[in-house]
């Protein structure tokens, strides 16, 4: 069987015609397989969703308890079978939850692996290498000018920063879903016990990730907070409300942003960032081209972000290599951006 | 390197003065000599060498990369030195072997020596070595592209607060030292004696003026001052000074202390007597001070020619005297500094530098007629280039800094106008959450009838509580958004009058209206005029063309 007719993308997604079934669909569908609870993948208004137990709960807290007709749990590793179609599930390393999807077919495999990372995150499960013909990857960092280096020094960064101004508060803006929870760890593991405060529309999911036991220490809500009690604190917030009037309650505040954008001066210039914080929750250049090699997949599709570069950086290593041409998808932020600013 | 990397990298995205000297300051209090003394001549631009075409930092990452790879990057980045740093294939060598990063000193002796047929493949070495952000600050060093966005005078404040010294003695020190400092840092740090400034024609830090109000005079005495023209010029002290030889050095410093004498070289000869001045710089010809707007000419220029020194001819008013030979006046009352500075300038006998006439006067009424009137108060031709009066005490000492009472400053009223507030945008720093830039405009006749034309904008002159108000007034009335810029209503009876106080008009080809204000501020907010009242185009034209005829009768149609 040829890849394409496994899975192709149409424009509610990718989509698998055996297995009647739409990967991240970005349009309400019959049977929807769901990789994160990220916006941008993660939509309510299917009839049917496959997903890993966290990507439901999240969904739940994000969009409301009737988001689909039904769901499905599927555990890492567990094999689901729709007639010819075998469905299979591996730790993506993205956000809690986050997940690849193996799609096989006799013995042909497509592994389609939505948003990940290769590299440690005390808040999720690692990414795991699958073995396939087709890997499908994204590309939101795919350029070789991002090298996204060492999440644990950049968390340094912030701390010399607390400790160079313990008379202002300083203001981290980090998607709500992952990287916030990601940075309050990583604040943790560098043995910073201080409480750390929270933006309103961050407590819920950060409140499911320590009922699924992650250690992210004592945690406050900012709301009601006295401004001068927020001298020398760290507060984790939407990157919206960070330019946001609800940055008035803070002392003199010092606005870090948690992306790996900011590995761009142009880009953190813009956002009016002064503390650019290179911590991402996707592979970087080098992280892209490793995985890209070791799953031995010999065609690789590239969808959402920089295409054209990793494209042609496949194509020099001799691997077949298109673009998806998927439209929808690496707007996490802008989607979040309106839901989270009536919450503030 | 890599830790100076880190602070230039800090400082490039902080606001805050205070800040960035806290940034600087622990750099300082971290790092040792040399390092922190190379550092310190960076930020104050006193490192010198060959820089690196940005072709060279081409070819070396061409060699190492995919020509398509670094086209899509720099694409992206749009800044040459960053696409390098970023996309450098670091060499993967085993842990224990890596030779070290490049200290800063190093980096910079090692410029100073190398030649040209070796400088890519130690620029290459060093890339290799250093991280992102290394890299980065290392291309922009050696391209000579490094904009820091800090003074000299902020690097030397950090230097002074390492020892809780006032900056204004490190400027006094600051042109005999060079780098890396040592000397300076082991004062700083009350390791050492305090350096001594041998340069025969030092900087001495400069007194200043606090702006007059209402309320000072009532407990001021007219008797105890003089008063002297203000003139819209540029401040600078004039310095000469023999040095072990016995010849005469002449040098020519900005308020900041700033070394300025190589822009000015048509006054150096005229500086022929050892002695400091006190005065302001100033176009003047055919016997008359030109306007600010003609001495912008001459400011800023890399290329001083000839043609440039005929047609701005630069002229020295003198106000006070600082040392006269070896005496140091600086103790002195001003009034006997007067005299000496009188006799000076007559000696001197020089037509590029005169005196700063005084004003007579016996009351503060007397003094406030003369200031609406400075032509007819003896300033006479040179009236256009007066912005206002000084009064400093007879018994003042010259003290550095702006202590309060000795010296005040009271200018001319400013150019009022009433403008409509047309687009806001966000602040910086504190005021991220704001909207605090001002756009501002005056109605014109259109094409499709009447139309405000933006002439302007301001991010000050408002209170705290003036400026909740407009942000709150920005949110409530905004039409449209554009990135971090908002556009506000603005209609013949919707909107909000702003009273815009100016300087002075300047005509701007970059500007859609052809002006360009000097100095614009918010004054006041005129909630209660509709915006179809506020001011028209003609009225700054007008006032713009009775200016520019002043500028072109009496530079002689040049």
């Amino acid at each position: 069987m040829r890849p394409q007719d496994i899975l192709c993308p149409v424009p509610a997604g990718l989509f698998c015609k055996d297995g009647n079934f739409h990967i991240d669909p970005v349009r309400p569908v019959e049977r929807a397989v769901i990789t994160h609870g990220h916006s941008d993948h993660a939509r309510a208004g299917h009839g049917a969703v496959l997903a890993t137990q966290e990507t439901l709960d999240i969904m739940r807290l994000r969009c409301g308890e009737n988001f689909a007709g039904s769901t499905q749990a599927a555990a890492y590793g567990e094999e689901i079978r729709l007639g010819d179609i075998s469905l299979k599930f591996h730790p993506a390393g993205h956000v809690l939850g986050s997940a690849q999807i193996a799609v096989s077919c006799k013995d042909t495999r497509v592994v389609a692996s939505g948003d990940y990372k290769n590299v440690r995150d005390p808040t999720c499960v690692p990414f795991e290498v699958v073995p396939c013909d087709v890997f499908i990857t994204e590309a939101t960092f795919g350029l070789p000018v991002f090298r996204h280096g060492r999440a644990a020094d950049e968390v340094k960064k912030l701390l010399a920063s607390v400790a160079l101004f313990p008379e202002r508060a300083h203001l981290v803006g980090a998607y709500s879903l992952g990287k916030a929870q990601r940075v309050i760890a990583l604040l943790r593991e560098q043995g910073y016990d201080a409480p750390i405060h929270l933006h309103g529309a961050m407590e819920k999911i950060t409140h499911y990730y320590q009922n699924q036991d992650i250690r992210l220490g004592e945690l406050k809500p900012v709301r009601g907070m006295k401004k001068a009690d927020l001298a020398g604190t760290i507060t984790l917030a939407p990157p919206s409300a960070t330019s946001d009037i609800w940055t008035r309650r803070f002392p003199d505040p010092v606005t870090a942003f948690a992306s790996g954008w900011m590995r761009v001066r142009a880009r953190a210039r813009q956002r009016g960032v002064e503390l650019p914080l290179v911590i991402s929750d996707h592979a970087d250049w080098d992280g892209l081209t490793a995985t890209i090699q070791a799953t031995g997949a010999g065609e690789i599709w590239v969808t959402h972000g920089q295409e054209d570069a990793l494209v042609h950086w496949c194509k020099t290593k001799g691997l077949a290599a298109r673009p998806l041409d998927l439209v929808g998808y690496g707007d996490e932020e802008e989607s979040e951006t309106l839901a989270e600013s009536e919450e503030a | 390197m890599n830790r100076f990397a880190q602070l230039l990298d800090r400082l490039a995205y902080e606001p805050g003065r205070n800040n960035k000297l806290r940034l600087i300051s622990a750099y300082f209090r971290e790092v040792g000599d040399p390092d922190r003394g190379y550092a310190l001549a960076a930020l104050t631009g006193a490192l010198s060498f060959k820089h690196a075409k940005p072709g060279l930092i081409r070819n070396l990452i061409m060699e190492r990369t995919d020509p398509m790879l670094f086209g899509l990057s720099y694409d992206y980045v749009g800044d040459l030195s960053e696409t390098v740093a970023l996309m450098w294939p670091q060499a993967k060598l085993a842990g224990h072997n890596n030779p070290p990063a490049p200290t800063l000193a190093e980096v910079v002796t090692t410029l100073h020596m190398l030649g040209k047929t070796e400088l890519p493949s130690q620029l290459a070495r060093w890339l290799d070595e250093l991280d992102e952000t290394g890299r980065w600050a290392l291309l922009k060093l050696v391209t000579g592209a490094m904009r820091i966005g800090i003074s000299a005078r902020l690097a030397k404040t950090a230097a002074a607060a390492l020892g809780d010294k006032d900056p204004h003695e490190v400027e006094l020190l600051w042109p005999g030292l060079t780098p890396p400092y040592t000397e300076l840092f082991a004062w700083l740090e009350a390791r050492g004696d305090k350096p001594v400034n041998l340069d025969p024609a030092p900087f001495r830090p400069v007194m200043l003026a606090h702006a007059i109000e209402e309320t000072d005079f009532a407990s001021l005495d007219a008797a105890d001052y003089i008063a002297e023209w203000k003139w819209d010029g540029i401040r600078v002290q004039a310095v000469a000074g023999r040095d072990a030889r016995g010849d005469l050095k002449a040098r020519l410093y900005s308020r900041t202390g700033e070394d300025i004498t190589n822009s000015f070289p048509d006054l150096t000869p005229s500086l022929h007597l050892p002695g400091a001045i006190d005065g302001e710089l100033l176009v003047m010809r055919e016997g008359r001070v030109q306007s600010f707007n003609v001495l912008q000419q001459r400011l800023n220029r890399k290329l001083v020619s000839p043609k440039l020194t005929k047609d701005f001819p630069i002229h020295l008013r003198a106000y006070d005297l600082l040392g006269d030979d070896q005496n140091d006046l600086r103790e002195l009352p001003f009034g006997e500094r007067r005299e000496r500075l009188e006799a000076f300038v007559e000696k001197l006998a020089d037509p590029r530098v005169d005196l700063s006439q005084t004003i007579a006067f016996d009351s503060w009424e007397a003094l406030r007629a003369a200031r609406a009137d400075p032509a007819g108060a003896g300033a006479g031709d040179d009236a256009e280039a007066v912005e206002g009066v000084m009064l400093k005490r007879r018994d003042a000492l010259y003290l550095p800094g702006r202590p309060r009472g000795p010296w005040w400053k009271w200018k001319r009223d400013p150019h009022i106008i009433d403008a409509v507030l047309m687009y806001a945008q966000r602040g910086h720093g504190k005021r991220s959450s704001y909207y605090s830039d001002y756009t501002f405009g005056v109605w014109t006749a259109g094409e499709d009838g009447e139309q405000l034309v933006p002439v302007g904008k301001a991010y000050f002159g408002f209170t705290d509580e003036e400026l909740l108000q407009i942000d709150r007034f920005v949110r409530r009335n905004t039409i449209e958004k554009f990135g971090p810029v908002r556009h506000v209503i603005h209609e013949p009876d919707q909107g909000l009058v702003l009273e815009v106080a100016f300087e002075g008009l300047q005509r701007s080809p970059r500007h859609k209206s052809g002006v360009a204000m000097r100095f614009p501020r918010i004054n006041r907010l005129r909630w209660d005029k509709p915006p179809g009242q506020a001011d028209r185009l003609e009225t700054l034209e007008k006032m713009l063309k009775d200016e520019q005829n002043k500028i072109l009768v009496t530079s002689g149609g040049g």
